[in-house]
């Protein structure tokens, strides 16, 4: 597989699409509250990239089966939904999870990052979901260096989650991204048999998904929203990274304070 | 987003109809629908022949329906 790692210019404008989807995140997590709509965390985040001169790169997705479009600008997933939930009347209430997945493109390159927000009260074993999943993602910003194999990291992730009593998604994995969303090479949370090597420059969105009891994910009959099998809850971040000689730098982090 | 993973293939079940060069064989599927199969390499190693007439499964892509991969001869 030829990868090709991005220019120095081209990880700034990649920085720049990253930071307005970092400030969406911050946004939309300050109105995740009991009684707010799905559509109003939307409507929000079109309002912030106009302003930012940003697009959404989920409207009119293609669906990657063949089907209907993606109608939404981001997504929304409540509870078991995993991914791909489309905004709407459905309000937030006391104790759900909330995943936000917003990606935008500005001047011509991209940017796409999620988190799970949890809203009031939760169990004890939600938090820890979430918790884990979110670690996840420090396990890449650590072990993902240049000059490692994809599936030394895809392993930690693994083990992260297994030990923390989970099940990784193993369906749904995240991409190289650029000019485009969804770039090669693809990027699983576990151990597959494709791999390739990081390399300095490399961009790519990692994106764990946990479920609390098993890995089976199926999709709605909406065409998009992906539902945990067992309707479990489950939880997904996602952060667009570049490779570094030390680790994995990520582009949708605000530079100290962390999101989500 | 997160794209899903390709790893899904469709098996189904037809009869070659016509050999075509290069251990590529044209398949009528149950269904009705032709598509061109190669050999896969595990049944060419063994030296499995595949004649027309023959009834195979077909392992199929869900991203190209028309071309297939030939993984069993049946008898």
């Amino acid at each position: 597989m030829t990868l090709s790692p991005k220019s120095a210019e081209a990880i700034e404008r990649m920085r720049a699409a990253g930071r307005v989807v970092v400030e969406i995140l911050g946004r939309l997590r300050q109105m995740t509250c009991p009684g707010v709509r799905t559509a109003d965390l939307e409507t929000e985040a079109v309002r912030m990239m106009a302003e930012q001169g940003a697009r959404s790169l989920f409207l009119g997705q293609p669906h990657p089966r063949g089907g209907r479009l993606y109608p939404g600008q981001i997504c929304v997933s409540i509870n078991e939904e995993l991914v791909h939930g489309i905004p709407g009347d459905r309000r937030i209430a006391e104790g759900d999870i909330v995943s936000v997945d917003v990606g935008v493109e500005k001047d011509g390159w991209c940017g796409d990052a999620a988190r799970t927000f949890v809203v009031g009260r939760v169990p004890a074993r939600v938090r820890e979901l979430v918790e884990t999943t979110a670690e996840a993602l420090e396990v890449v910003r650590r072990e993902a260096r240049a000059g490692v194999l994809w599936s030394a990291v895809a392993g930690q992730i693994e083990n992260l989650v297994q030990q923390g009593g989970f099940s990784i998604v193993t369906d749904y994995c995240g991409h190289g991204i650029g000019r485009c969303m969804w770039e090669s090479p693809s990027v699983p949370n576990y151990v597959a048999r494709e791999d390739f090597l990081l390399l300095e420059g490399l961009t790519l969105a990692v994106e764990p998904m946990v479920n609390m009891g098993g890995p089976e994910v199926r999709e709605k009959e909406d065409g998009w929203t992906v539902v945990t099998g067992d309707g479990k809850p489950c939880a997904h971040f996602e952060d667009t990274f570049v490779i570094r000689r030390d680790g994995a730098e990520p582009l949708t982090r605000l530079p100290q304070a962390q999101v989500g | 987003m997160t794209p899903p993973v390709a790893k899904d293939v469709i098996r189904v079940e037809g009869r070659v109809v016509e050999a075509l060069p290069n251990a590529v064989f044209r398949v009528e599927l149950e269904n009705g629908h032709r598509v061109m199969a190669h050999v896969s390499g595990r049944m060419r190693m063994n030296f499995i022949r595949i004649l027309p007439g023959d009834q195979v499964t077909v392992e199929l892509s869900p991203y190209d329906l028309s071309k297939g991969r030939i993984v069993y001869r049946a008898g």
